[in-house]
């Protein structure tokens, strides 16, 4: 079974709540990719989504495109991640999902990058720019390799198009909480609550919710109408700020920790 | 048959070629209007401007015979593209963020229902007749063609548009649309300036608020059309990401796009993105080619042999290009930015350094590096450097319909001078890249035959940049 489902179902057990991390990849480098992704782990991570770094991040606000652009630097390519997935795969089994824009895939070819992606441990693919109209063979590739193929949906996408995401994706849904780009803000969306009632009506899929969430509080209130909680750009801030120091890793657990207790505590009902 | 035509035939010789080449009969009025041209045309007592008494046998043209031996040119293509999932072919397509999908299909159905509904375009008809001064002329160029010795060479003067390029017809039709969507702002990106200042343009006639994102870089070479849009009301954002290019302004509108979704809608400049941009701004450029298809008509009373514009994302060159695409005898010619030469990262030649790959909501060829990671591009021309080319145009050259080639920033910098000093029109450095090309081919091309080239837009805004390089 798929990591990422294996993990969804063991917190409907729980009754629990999924608390999922992004980071770029390769910011600052792949070494600290690597140890972020074992202390994550550690601390009891649901999901990690790994950015992989693109030259032209147009859906992802500043925080992203600066650890996009500290991740080109580094020297991440696609397949230095996967290398890096490889790598933390001998130490854990904490579900991965790569967030990567298409053109990166369709350069490699769709089939090598998915049967790489699913031998190196990758869980999923969240391809912010491929929507399910574009998508041919791509979600036939991702089951083969048994990968799950996550989509967004976004407040502006209507019931018709709902239906047609939920059929196609797998894992759980990605809902955008908010019309924009990544980053954080001061308030979350009052709509998270009728737009993932709306989610659930056409699918069992979990439901994360993302984008624009930065605080415990944020986290608190959002994971009332989730499955599970998206935190990315607060955290990659952490890690542009403390990128340099040689406690990175304990700074960023820090910050990240109590986002994660806070969803925690809410209990899905029975 | 001939007889329908309705041309008084000079040969028996013309009486057959015009009869297979033409495909209405003019009515009274456009002939009078023609043997009045032709007059004026031979006023001008040179033999080279007259009307030629031998052209190539149709049977060549109409066959592609002896075209085919040069490398391209097709007879005819599939001219009902881009299909209902907004494919050229494999190019094209709709790859954008999931917030975008949904405003994209409600775009493409109003876009529809305007296109059909002859308010609308008696409005947009308007409007372009009477604000931006449509039509253009086509002008014939007579001591470019002497110089040059080869065919007579046509240009069709989109420079003479209000704000002084091409750009104008897409935004005037766009804006138009997003009124009819009850939008309240707009946006716009912009490599030159052109497009921004059309957009500004625009939106001040009608009242809406307008932002453009432009690159850094961009604003500085082309500082006169940032003060422009500044003037215009427009609130000009300079985009300080990547290479601070059109790219990153590109990426910088969509980001806006994405946020404001719900009351903007993106005015964007080009024959890119995702459907149904590409063919929407090229159904709102074609008039250009329209308009000379028909000019040219009246003027030679013949089609031309070979079309020249120069391709950025492509708008001006689709423009021109599509109403002939079903004129078999009709070649037709892209010109790139080839900056200093076809080196990585030095240049914006797609068709030479590019490969397939999607970008910026359109699969199309564009130039990457082996990860796939889009590259640097240099041109001397901000309109021409961008790392994308329309999704049609890469259709076209698949189909052997169209030729792409390059001009250098040196050869585009001579054809700007060259055409102020002989012609008495200073054109963009854009256009002036297609200037050169056909300042390379027509010496070499028979003198009976007849060039247009879309002189897509005028060169004041790169006065300071040349003068600078001049050093003036």
């Amino acid at each position: 079974m798929n990591r990422i489902a294996e993990r969804f179902a063991r917190l409907k057990r729980d009754r629990q709540k999924g608390f999922i991390v992004f980071i770029g990849a390769g910011d600052p480098n792949l070494e600290m990719t690597r140890r972020l992704a074992l202390a994550f782990d550690q601390a009891g991570i649901d999901v990690l989504e790994l950015g992989v770094p693109f030259s032209d991040p147009l859906a992802d606000g500043l925080v992203n495109q600066l650890a996009a652009q500290r991740g080109l630097e580094s020297g991440t390519t696609p397949v230095k991640v996967l290398q890096t997935v490889a790598a933390i795969r001998r130490d854990s089994q904490i579900p991965i999902v790569l967030y990567i824009y298409f053109n990166l895939l369709h350069r490699r070819g769709l089939e090598i990058f998915v049967a790489e992606a699913a031998a190196a441990g990758v869980d999923g693919l969240l391809v912010l720019d491929l929507p399910p109209e574009e998508s041919e063979n791509y979600e036939a590739l991702m089951r083969e390799s048994g990968l799950c193929a996550i989509y967004l949906i976004a407040p502006t996408t209507p019931d018709s198009r709902i239906e047609l995401i939920v059929r196609r994706g797998s894992g759980f849904i990605y809902y955008v909480s908010r019309e924009g780009v990544t980053g954080m803000q001061a308030s979350v969306s009052d709509t998270i609550g009728q737009m993932t009632a709306r989610i659930r009506a056409h699918t069992s899929l979990p439901v994360a919710v993302g984008f624009g969430i930065s605080t415990p509080e944020q986290a608190r209130t959002v994971a009332e109408n989730a499955d599970a909680v998206v935190v990315g750009s607060a955290i990659v801030n952490e890690i542009a700020a403390h990128g340099r120091s040689a406690d990175l890793t304990e700074r960023v657990m820090a910050f990240t920790i109590p986002l994660a207790k806070a969803v925690k505590e809410k209990r899905t009902s029975p | 048959m001939v007889g329908a035509v309705g041309f008084e035939p000079t040969t028996s010789w013309s009486r057959t070629k015009r009869a297979t080449k033409l495909r209405y009969a003019p009515p009274t009025r456009v002939r009078q209007r023609c043997a009045r041209r032709r007059a004026i045309a031979n006023s001008f007592g040179r033999k080279d401007l007259r009307p030629p008494l031998r052209r190539t046998p149709f049977a060549v043209l109409a066959t592609g015979g002896a075209l085919r031996e040069n490398g391209f040119m097709n007879a005819v293509v599939d001219a009902t593209l881009p299909d209902a999932h907004g494919r050229f072919g494999v190019y094209g397509g709709r790859y954008v963020p999931e917030t975008l999908m949904h405003p994209l299909q409600q775009l493409e159905e109003e876009y529809a229902r305007a296109e059909q509904d002859p308010e609308f375009q008696r409005e947009l008809t308007y409007y372009l007749r009477q604000f931006c001064g449509r039509p253009t002329p086509l002008y014939l160029a007579e001591r470019l063609t002497r110089e040059l010795g080869g065919p007579k060479i046509y240009l069709k003067r989109e420079d003479l548009l209000h704000t002084g390029a091409h750009k104008i017809n897409n935004a005037m039709g766009q804006i138009l649309l997003a009124r009819r969507m009850g939008k309240t702002r707009v946006i716009a990106e912009t490599g030159a300036g052109q497009h921004g200042v059309a957009a500004a343009t625009v939106a001040a006639m009608f009242g809406l608020k307008c932002v453009v994102y432009m690159g850094e870089v961009d604003c500085r070479r082309q500082e006169l059309n940032v003060y422009r849009m500044k003037m215009l009301g427009a609130e000009v954002v300079s985009v300080t990401a990547g290479q601070k290019t059109l790219k990153e302004a590109v990426n910088e509108a969509m980001r806006d796009w994405v946020t404001n979704v719900r009351h903007t809608h993106y005015i964007l400049g080009t024959a890119y993105g995702a459907h149904p941009y590409p063919m929407m701004v090229r159904n709102f450029q074609r008039i250009i080619g329209d308009e000379a298809r028909r000019q040219i008509l009246e003027q030679e009373e013949r089609l031309p042999d070979l079309l020249v514009a120069c391709v950025g994302g492509g708008s001006n060159a689709i423009g021109l290009f599509y109403p002939f695409l079903q004129d078999a005898s009709v070649r037709m010619l892209g010109i790139e930015a080839g900056g200093e030469g076809i080196i990585p990262e030095r240049h914006a030649a797609r068709f030479q350094g590019g490969s397939l790959g999607v970008l910026q909501g359109a699969r199309s060829y564009i130039l990457q590096d082996e990860q796939g990671q889009i590259q640097l591009t240099h041109s001397v021309s901000a309109g021409l450097d961008y790392a994308a080319v329309g999704p049609e145009h890469a259709w076209l050259r698949d189909q052997h319909r169209v030729e792409y080639s390059y001009a250098t920033d040196e050869q585009a910098l001579a054809a700007f001078g060259a055409l102020a000093r002989l012609e008495g029109i200073i054109p963009a450095l854009e256009s002036a890249h297609a200037i050169a090309a056909v300042m390379e081919r027509a010496p070499k091309m028979p003198r009976d035959q007849v060039i247009i080239v879309n002189l897509s837009g005028r060169g004041d805004k790169d006065v300071a940049q040349v003068a600078a390089r001049m050093k003036l």
